[in-house]
Order: structure tokens, then C-alpha cells, then sequence
């Protein structure tokens, strides 16, 4: 072939380049197995796949405090969670502004709970200053109502800082009888552009109602939070009435004239709880304003964020770093005793004629036949003090009455019981790649002068390696992440970190910190597999 | 027939001795029966025979594999029944070659070397020799994986052979060779066998292999040694009609012995011809008997029939052209698959369908057998 045809790009008979028409061809085969795969695809993503990703982001996630909170976490921005006295007067305002609407929404006590998990004390701090919260500014609203009765109104509320055309729109509403679907509110433009912040809360306080508590702004009186602004923005700027007609005009300039006191949130806040006098809730609130926070991760290690940095947890908290110990300690026991009782196993399995060797394997397969529940608790029934295995023991004579066996309820009922649970799982791959080592190969070695040993270990052995490490990854891994049996079995000092899981799923809720141990977790294995590829190498795994 | 029988001494003669060995697998069938058999020190012995004839069991038993369901096995003189098979120090060779696929090409010939404790120096030097031996010298370091089959089967052998085994079992070696590759190694191992002068026992039902290769073949049918002879022996005065069946290309005729004397009898066909014939397995008058002629010993040349030698009459069907040889189907005497061969020489005839000729042949190249059952 010359140079030139070797270099030109190969074409099919219609003179399309070969390569093309290959794809064209192809597209249709890959088109009909992609279809093949689709439901797997699919399934695996919606049942697999997203439940990871929502793991993975909810062991970092954090913007319940900046959702909640957002004016403080604004006002602390400032401000260093190190420093030994609180924050100023504005993070004090800005948290009684977010507190007011957190609690007419009631978000104040799922916020009290998630800062609960990094400092005790953040949830009853929360509920009881939400219950005071409300009342602060009681006084400014009495005073307003002195000033001029038409405040205790709801509709001169309304008429002030509607939009005219709602207001319109809300009585035609209204006049039709109709119960449900009251036009949305709007603010009027004179309104939010002379009165923003009076505005702006108002705004929040009319869509709160309307929406959360299904009522009308146009007979609920607003908040005191309301008043307090109102009366803080027309003292700070007196002109702002004239932006406003008639009456308005008239009671906005009164009360700026009336010169009412500003509201102290400091003390509003100190009379409801003293605590808020010391930096340490703020603090809190300021660590874990951010949106997206390591603290579940470092809370899953025993760590935690302190002013001072991060630093380990009080040692009566620390468990999970034990835990993790303990979790592969027991898994790696249990893996390798199910090694040592399956290979005989799998190798009689491979190696005995079809008829016992279906035999066997019924037997190996039986307990996938039962439920897991049942098998665990026949084992405890087995293993309890007042059980089987100790009433025959005693029986024999071999232990006294008082000397039962403890065998349950610490890591041995843990691993007896998963040892047995998890065999199969060693035996199934060890067995299918013994099936495929040829008879020959032991043969071939005892006649070249090895003994049953050394013909086993020096080439039986290597060979079935594969399905040591197939046993073994598959084993481990299964057990890593093993949680009814060791709750059933394993007492207090048998359990692993995936009962600790559980617990904040199913009981604390703390679902961030159980993502945070579930991710790690996840690493772990990550982390073991890629051990486990450099030495073993992950082509070596055979399950057949 | 089975020649050697167990009275003889032990001797050089009697290197390897199975005596009045009976094999049964399931405790019903025999397997192998009487097998009563002696290699003498050196030989190159072939069991030979179809698939399901008990070949490889009588090498695995004479391995240690598998053990006689009654009888001896002698090696040496020494009776070997109860001995391990790695304490036998028998060489072997199996079909699937059975190299150890997770050790080096190298690694896989120490191995013996290593389980009898050789030190290293030593060993390198002997696998380097083995590997030489069979020009696989370079090859060391390559996992058997990344041989080809040829190459596999040389390393094999290699392997059988670097611990110096007296004795080398082989069983069908060349099974998945190709043609070619086959006869090549063919040569080889017996160039090596000789060259070393060890003592081979190679099973293999392909008979070209078992006529080239080996000093005396056994041929094997049905657990019994049907004929243990030297190769042209084997070819030219099968004992009996297996053997004549099985050796090579062979032309049946049946028919009924009317008269026997001494070296001769005439036999009188099916078609009502007669014919003269060596009586080897037929003792009296009246004995149905097949009639064994090679094809290359029928003669259709009148000038070169012997005086007073019968003849036949033969129809050709066929004719076929074969380069270094004519292939002719005739029907003689009823049977329409009688076959002669012929040197392609310029002066030979070639016959073409529809004529009619006269076949003929030596009385002695034609061999009254006994005749199979149920003809
Ligand atoms: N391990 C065994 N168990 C039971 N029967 C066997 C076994 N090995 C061989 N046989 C039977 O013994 C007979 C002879 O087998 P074998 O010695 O392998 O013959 P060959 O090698 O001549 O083909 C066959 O019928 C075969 O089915
Ligand atoms: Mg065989």
C-alpha cells in the first residue's frame, strides 16, 4: 500500500468515509440498547443515585439559619463569635425582626433544633424568646393608639400602605361573598418609596397572613414590629408624611412630633432570656450562618467549631470516631472468619460430584431462604444466658450455672451472629471461581512432586485468590453497613456507626449529621477500595 | 493379544508392569480389564484407541490418580499401588497442558525443582537446559497465557522433563495442535525421548501419531489391549478385525472359510467368489471371517498377478486423482466400498467409471480375521 491510500481516510462503497457509515449503522444497535437499559437507568437513578446526591448535600447544607434568620446573619456579619461581649443594638433589632416573622411562620423551632445539634440550650433559647418576641413593641402600639385611635384600625393600615387598585380589587372581592382567594397584596409605590422599611415589614406581615394564617390583612392588626418601624422611620425623617395626603399626612406628622421613645430590643431581649446578654447564642447563630457548613462533618468525627476554632468535642460526647474504629474492626473479623469457614466450603462445593454438591448447596443457600429477622433471633435464642448453648454447656458440666456465658449483647453476639448471616456471601464467589480451576492443575503439581500442601498452596491457592478478594470486598462491605443485627445482638458495645445512622434518622432527626456519617462512610469504602485495587487489583476480582 | 504375562522377572525388561490391573469407577462396568502389560526400560510405548477405551485411566493409574480396583502396578520391579503420586518421580504431560497460569514460564519449570528442595543456582541452570531443549530459550519470563499453543506444549514438556523423570506419561499432548504443529512436535518429542532415554507411555487415538512416534503401540478397545506390536506390525498383521479397522485404510470382504491348511485357507465369499487367504484368527471350516486387504496391496496390472492366484471381478465407480496417488472405488464381489490406491507413475492406468477390471493381491497380503459381531 502506498503512502498516499494508507493516509486517506477509508470510504465505503457510496464514497461516505468508512468510519461514518460504521456509526450510522451502529446508531441503530446502541439506540435499541440504550432502550434495553432505559427502566434499569432510570430506576437506578431515582432509587440509587438521587438519594446519594441528597446524602452528599444534606451533610453540608445549612440554609435554615440564613433563610430563617437573614437580617442577623446580615447584622453578624460584622461581628467576631470570639469576642467576649455581644453583638450591637442591630443584630439585637435585626433578630427580633426575623424572630417575629420565623414565628408567625413557626420556622423559629425546626431553627432551634438544628443549632440545638452544635450547642444544648439553642432550642429552649429559641422557643421561649419566641413566645416574647411578639410582645415587644406592645407599648409603641398603645402609644400609637393614644396618639390617635384610627391606629388600633386595621384598615388605616391598609389604606396607608396598599396599593389603591388592590384595595379596589380586595372590595370587589369581598362584596362577591366569596370565601376563598382574596386577591394577593400589594403595596402602594408612595408607600415602599417613602416608607421602605414600614413598607418592606408590613409587606411581610400582609403576605404571612394572607398566606400561612389564611386570613384577610384588612381585619388583623398588624404587629407591633410594624408600629415600632413605623414610629422609628417617621421620627428619623419627618418628611416622609408628605409624601402622603389628608389624614395620612396628618397622623404621620403627629408622630413625628409626638417624639415617642425608640424601642430597646437589648433590654426586650435581656428581660426574656439573660443568656442573649452573653456572646455565646450569638455565636452560634454567626458559626453556622454560613449556607453550606462543615460542622455535621466535623460533629461526625468528634470535632466541633468553637470561637476559637475547631475543637474535639467534650469527651463524653466524642463516639463516632470509636464507632468507625469499631465498625471495621468487627467487619474485618467477620470477614475474615467467614473466610476461614467458607473456603473448605466452597471448596468441597467445587469440588464434589453434582449430586452432593447440589446438595451442599441447597444448604448453603437455606438461610436466604429465611428472613434475616428470624435468623438473628434464633440466634439469640441460641446464644442468650438462659439460652441453648449455655444450657448444654452447663448440662455437660463444662461451665456452673453461675458462670453462664455472656455471648449476646457485646461484639461476640455481633459477630457470631453476622458471621453466620454473611457466609454465603464468601462461599457464592469463592465457590463459582474454584469451579473454574481445572482438576488438572493440582494433578500436574503432584506430578511434579509436590505434596497436598504445597500443591494446594502453591498453586490451588493463588488461583482462587480472585474469589478470596470477590468474598472478602463483598463481605466487608456488607457488613460496614450492617444494621439490624447488630442492634439486636450486639448490646451497647456491639453496635456499628450504621445503628448510630439510624438513631438520627429515625429518632433525633438529625438528618445533616446522619448524611455526615453516611458520607463518611461512603468514603471509607471509597477509600478501602482504592487500598484494595493497589494491592489486590480490582481486575483480579472474580465472581465466576 | 496381550503378550507379557506376569511371570516374568523384573528387569530391565520390566521397567513398567501393569499386572492383571481391572479398573471400576462405579462398582459396575470394568473400566479396564485384566490389563496385563510390560515396558521395558527406553521404549516408546503408545496406547492407542478410540475415546472411552480406558487410555487415560491406565495412565492415571500408573500416575497415582487413580488407584486399581485389583492388580499391581510395578515400577522398577517395585510395586507402586500405595505410593503418592509425588513420591512416583513420574513425568507428565496432560492434554490442556496444565501450565500454572500465575507463574512465569521459568517459575513454572522450577517448580519441581523447588519442591525437591534443588538450590537455586542449580535449578536456574536446569530450567535454562530444559528450555533450551525444546527452543524455548527465550521465553522465561512470558506467562503462559501469552504463549501460543505450540509454544505451550513445548514448555509442557519442558516442565515433565526438568526434574529427570525416568518415566514420561503423556496424555494426548498434540490434542489441540493444528496439523502441522503436530507432526512438527511429533518429532520432537521423540528426538527428546530418545536423546534422553527416558521411558515414554503416550496416549493418543489418532493413529498416524501412534505408527510414527512410538517403538510398540498397544491399541486399546473396550478396556482391553486389542494388539501390542510394533508399529509396521500393527499395519501390516492386525491380529484382529478391530485392529485391521482401526490402523489404517482397510478393505472388508466377508465371507466363509471351506478349506484350511497350514499358512493358507480359501474362503469362500459372500458373493459365492473364492479366494485364498492367511488364516490369523480363524481355526476350522465352516468359520464366518472378515477378509482384510490394504489398498495399496489390491493389483490391477494382469502382467504382475502371480501364477494361479485368484482373481476378482470389479466394476469402477470412481476415480480419484490425488496428486501423489489414484484412488479408485470399485464394487467387488457386492461391496461397493472397495477401495485400491495407486502410485501415480506414468505407465499407470488410470480407471475410469463404468469399466470393468480384474483385481488380485498375494494370499499372504490377504488376511482371514474373525468375523465382528452380528455379520
Ligand atoms: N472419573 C471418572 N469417573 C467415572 N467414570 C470415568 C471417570 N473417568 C473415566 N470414566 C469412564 O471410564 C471410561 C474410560 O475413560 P478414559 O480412560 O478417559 O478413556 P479414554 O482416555 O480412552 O478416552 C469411559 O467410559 C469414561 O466415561
Ligand atoms: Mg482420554
Amino acid at each position: 500500500m502506498t503512502d498516499h491510500t494508507a493516509s486517506a481516510a477509508a470510504l465505503s462503497a457510496d464514497g461516505m468515509p468508512l468510519k461514518r457509515s460504521l456509526n450510522r449503522a451502529l446508531r441503530r444497535q446502541k439506540l435499541r440498547a440504550f432502550v434495553l437499559i432505559a427502566p434499569l437507568l432510570v430506576f437506578v437513578l431515582f432509587t440509587f443515585l438521587a438519594p446519594i446526591g441528597d446524602m452528599l448535600f444534606r451533610s453540608v447544607e445549612n440554609q435554615i439559619v440564613s433563610e430563617t434568620l437573614p437580617r442577623t446573619v446580615k447584622a453578624l456579619a460584622d461581628w467576631d463569635p470570639a469576642s467576649d461581649a455581644p453583638p450591637g443594638e442591630a443584630a439585637f433589632r435585626a433578630l427580633g425582626h426575623d424572630l417575629v416573622i420565623a414565628v408567625e411562620r413557626k420556622t423559629h423551632t425546626r431553627l432551634g433544633s438544628r443549632l440545638n445539634y452544635e450547642a444544648s440550650g439553642m432550642s429552649s433559647l429559641l422557643r421561649s424568646t419566641g413566645r416574647d418576641v411578639e410582645d415587644i413593641g406592645e407599648d409603641v402600639s398603645a402609644a400609637l393608639g393614644a396618639l390617635d385611635p384610627a391606629w388600633t384600625e386595621a384598615a388605616t393600615w391598609v389604606d396607608l400602605l396598599a396599593d389603591p387598585a388592590w384595595i379596589a380589587e380586595q372590595a370587589a372581592w369581598s362584596a362577591s361573598g366569596n370565601r376563598s382567594g382574596e386577591p394577593a397584596f400589594r403595596l402602594s409605590d408612595t408607600a415602599s418609596s417613602a416608607l421602605p422599611d414600614t413598607a418592606e415589614i408590613y409587606g411581610s406581615f400582609a403576605r404571612i397572613t394572607q398566606q400561612e394564617n389564611d386570613r384577610s390583612p384588612t381585619r388583623q392588626d398588624p404587629w407591633h414590629l410594624v408600629a415600632i418601624t413605623l414610629v422609628e422611620e417617621i421620627t428619623a425623617t419627618p418628611s416622609a408624611a408628605q409624601a402622603f395626603q389628608g389624614d395620612h399626612a396628618l397622623r404621620l406628622a403627629a408622630i413625628a412630633q409626638a417624639d415617642l421613645p425608640a424601642t430597646d430590643f437589648v433590654a426586650a431581649f435581656g428581660a426574656s432570656n439573660d443568656r442573649w446578654a452573653t456572646p455565646t447564642p450569638w455565636a452560634v447563630i454567626a458559626m453556622y450562618s454560613a449556607p453550606y457548613t462543615p460542622g455535621y462533618f466535623l460533629n461526625a468525627v468528634d470535632l466541633g467549631k468553637t470561637p476559637d476554632g475547631i475543637a474535639p468535642r467534650p469527651v463524653e460526647e466524642q463516639v463516632y470516631i470509636l464507632l468507625f474504629l469499631r465498625t471495621m474492626w468487627l467487619s474485618l473479623t467477620i470477614t475474615g472468619l467467614c473466610l476461614l469457614l467458607g473456603y473448605p466450603v466452597a471448596w468441597l462445593l467445587a469440588n464434589l460430584p453434582s449430586r452432593q454438591a447440589n446438595l451442599l448447596m441447597i444448604l448453603v443457600l437455606l438461610p436466604f431462604w429465611t428472613s434475616l429477622l428470624v435468623r438473628t433471633s434464633a440466634w439469640k435464642v441460641l446464644l442468650q444466658r438462659q439460652g441453648v448453648i449455655n444450657d448444654v454447656l452447663v448440662w455437660i458440666g463444662l461451665i456452673s450455672d453461675d458462670g453462664r456465658l455472656v455471648m449476646i449483647n457485646n461484639q461476640l453476639g455481633t459477630i457470631i451472629a453476622m458471621t453466620h448471616i454473611l457466609l454465603p456471601f464468601m462461599i457464592l464467589p469463592l465457590y463459582s471461581v474454584m469451579k473454574t480451576i481445572p482438576g488438572t492443575y493440582m494433578r500436574a503439581a503432584k506430578s511434579l512432586g509436590a505434596n497436598d500442601w504445597s500443591a494446594f498452596w502453591r498453586v490451588y491457592f493463588p488461583q482462587s485468590v480472585p474469589g478470596i478478594a470477590a468474598g472478602s470486598i463483598l463481605v466487608f462491605i456488607l457488613a460496614i453497613g450492617y444494621y439490624i443485627t447488630p442492634e439486636l445482638m450486639g448490646g451497647a458495645r456491639g453496635v456499628f456507626i450504621s445503628n448510630r445512622i439510624a438513631y438520627h434518622i429515625g429518632t433525633s432527626l438529625n438528618w445533616g449529621l446522619a448524611a455526615a456519617l453516611g458520607t463518611i462512610l461512603l468514603l471509607v469504602v471509597l477509600v478501602l477500595y482504592w487500598v484494595y485495587d493497589r494491592f489486590v487489583g480490582v481486575k483480579n476480582v472474580k465472581f465466576g | 493379544m496381550a503378550e507379557t504375562g506376569p511371570l516374568k522377572l523384573a528387569g530391565t525388561d520390566d521397567f513398567v508392569v501393569f499386572d492383571g490391573v481391572q479398573k471400576s469407577y462405579d462398582g459396575i462396568t470394568l473400566v479396564v480389564k485384566d490389563l496385563n502389560l510390560s515396558v521395558p526400560k527406553g521404549e516408546f510405548l503408545t496406547m492407542l484407541g478410540p475415546s472411552g477405551s480406558g487410555k487415560t485411566t491406565c495412565l492415571m493409574m500408573l500416575a497415582g490418580f487413580e488407584t486399581a480396583t485389583s492388580g499391581e502396578i510395578r515400577l522398577k520391579g517395585r510395586n507402586i499401588n500405595t505410593v503418592p503420586p509425588h513420591k512416583r518421580g513420574i513425568g507428565m504431560v496432560f492434554q490442556n497442558y496444565a501450565l500454572f497460569p500465575h507463574m512465569s514460564v521459568a517459575e513454572n519449570l522450577a517448580f519441581p525443582l523447588e519442591v525437591r528442595k534443588i538450590g537455586k543456582s542449580e535449578r536456574e541452570a536446569k530450567v535454562q537446559r530444559a528450555l533450551d531443549m525444546v527452543q524455548m530459550g527465550e521465553f522465561g519470563g512470558r506467562r503462559p497465557a501469552q504463549l501460543s499453543g505450540g509454544q505451550q506444549q513445548r514448555i509442557a514438556l519442558a516442565r515433565a522433563l526438568v526434574f529427570e523423570p525416568e518415566l514420561v506419561l503423556m496424555d494426548e499432548p498434540l490434542g489441540a495442535l493444528d496439523k502441522q504443529l503436530r507432526e512438527q512436535m511429533q518429532f520432537e518429542i521423540t528426538r527428546i525421548a530418545h536423546d534422553l532415554g527416558i521411558t515414554v507411555v503416550y496416549v493418543t487415538h489418532d493413529q498416524t501419531e501412534a505408527l510414527t512416534m512410538s517403538d510398540r503401540v498397544a491399541v486399546f478397545n473396550d478396556g482391553r489391549i486389542q494388539q501390542l506390536a510394533s508399529p509396521s506390525d500393527l499395519y501390516e498383521h492386525p491380529a484382529n478385525s478391530f485392529v485391521a479397522q482401526f490402523i489404517g485404510e482397510n478393505n472388508r470382504l466377508m465371507g466363509t472359510v471351506t478349506r484350511i491348511d497350514g499358512g493358507t485357507c480359501i474362503v469362500r465369499l459372500d458373493s459365492g467368489d473364492e479366494i485364498d487367504a492367511k488364516p490369523i484368527n480363524v481355526s476350522k471350516v465352516g468359520d464366518r471371517t472378515q477378509i482384510s486387504i490394504r489398498p495399496e496391496r489390491v493389483e490391477t496390472n494382469k502382467d504382475r498377478f502371480r501364477q494361479g492366484a485368484h482373481t476378482l471381478q470389479a466394476e469402477v465407480l470412481e476415480f480419484i486423482y490425488m496428486g501423489d496417488i489414484f484412488r479408485t472405488r470399485l464394487r467387488v464381489a457386492g461391496h461397493d466400498d472397495f477401495v485400491i490406491k495407486t502410485r501415480n507413475a506414468p505407465d499407470q492406468i488410470r480407471h475410469q467409471p463404468g469399466t470393468r477390471i480384474e483385481v488380485g493381491w498375494l494370499p499372504e497380503d490377504c488376511r482371514a480375521l474373525d468375523a465382528p459381531q452380528g455379520t
